[in-house]
């Protein structure tokens, strides 16, 4: 079994109301000088085939239209 | 006519659609295991949270084995409605163009809104006169997290020159930060239909509006 990590975040240009949030709060918490934060996914997994993770990503894990994945082999 | 109601686990609108289907025509379950949809001259997929709404909206009830039947029943030109969850499974699915994301202001609305339909969207949906707007509006409740429509400004441009875009909120009704205002879109055909708005709590007087029941009888026109 090969493991691996995908991240998954949206692509740029679309608004990302849970990163500006987490953006909006942090000056609050007296964390100044923190911006463009981006809110993503992560999944960990183990696949039989890695092959096919490029694929599964665009299918399931991922929605090429509005997100961006990248596979790490662990 | 018959009219098939999906239900997957986690779907919550199924019974209210069900109700507004019969009266217009019967209307059955079809349980989300089913991959024959039988004898149904129209599908709805209906509001709630499919499979929990893990990963995104909609992803993964898009590969039950009913909403496969239903991609097929679409692409023979079978009349389909998505409503709310039904609306992102269609879009995850690749029926309608687009996708549905946080609320700009994350936050879940539930409330009243006007509807504006566009271009034949009041009728029969399939043969509209693009660029023809009727005037009176629909009344018709939202209540959802994730309806903020989005499509790449050139997808948007397309669906609109191609008379796509089925329903507008009303100026300054706009929930939850939808592009160009946009609260429902069909396909290209015209037989597959996608709104988030919920026309299934607007068909009786007592929930103060029937505006609801124009959406099915557009729908129940739309084989092509």
């Amino acid at each position: 079994m090969a493991k691996a990590r995908v991240l998954i975040r949206p692509k740029e240009g679309i608004l990302d109301p849970q990163g500006k949030a987490v953006e909006r709060a942090l000056p609050a918490l007296g964390f100044e000088g923190v911006e463009h934060v981006r809110v993503g996914r992560m999944v960990e997994l183990e696949a039989d085939d890695p092959e096919r993770l490029s694929e599964l990503c665009e299918k399931l894990l991922a929605n090429p239209l509005i997100e961006d994945f990248e596979i790490e082999q662990l | 006519m018959i009219w098939g109601v999906l239900q997957f686990p986690g779907s919550c609108d199924e019974r209210d659609a069900l109700h507004a289907c019969s009266l217009i025509g019967d209307a059955r379950l079809v349980w989300h295991e089913e991959s024959d949809l039988g004898d149904v001259d129209a599908v709805v997929v209906p509001g709630g949270f499919s499979y929990g709404d893990y990963l995104r909206a909609g992803a993964i009830a898009r590969f039950s084995p009913a909403m496969e039947a239903v991609a097929e029943f679409a692409a023979a030109g079978g009349p389909v409605l998505g409503i709310c969850n039904g609306f992102q499974v269609l879009c995850e699915a690749g029926l309608l163009p687009g996708a549905l994301l946080l609320n700009e202001d994350l936050r879940f609305h539930c409330r009243q809104v006007e509807l504006i339909p566009e271009s034949g969207a009041d009728g029969h949906f399939a043969t509209a006169n693009v660029g023809q707007t009727t005037t009176r509006t629909l009344s018709i409740p939202v209540k959802h997290g994730e309806g903020r429509y989005w499509a790449p400004d050139e997808v948007l441009d397309e669906i609109e020159a191609k008379g796509q875009v089925a329903y507008r909120y009303a100026p300054g009704q706009n929930p939850n930060g939808s592009a160009r205002d946009i609260a429902g879109v069909r396909n290209e055909a015209g037989n597959v239909l996608g709104l988030m708005p919920h026309p299934e709590h607007a068909v009786d007087p007592l929930a103060g509006s029937t505006d609801g029941l124009r959406v099915f009888e557009a729908v129940a026109g739309a084989r092509v």
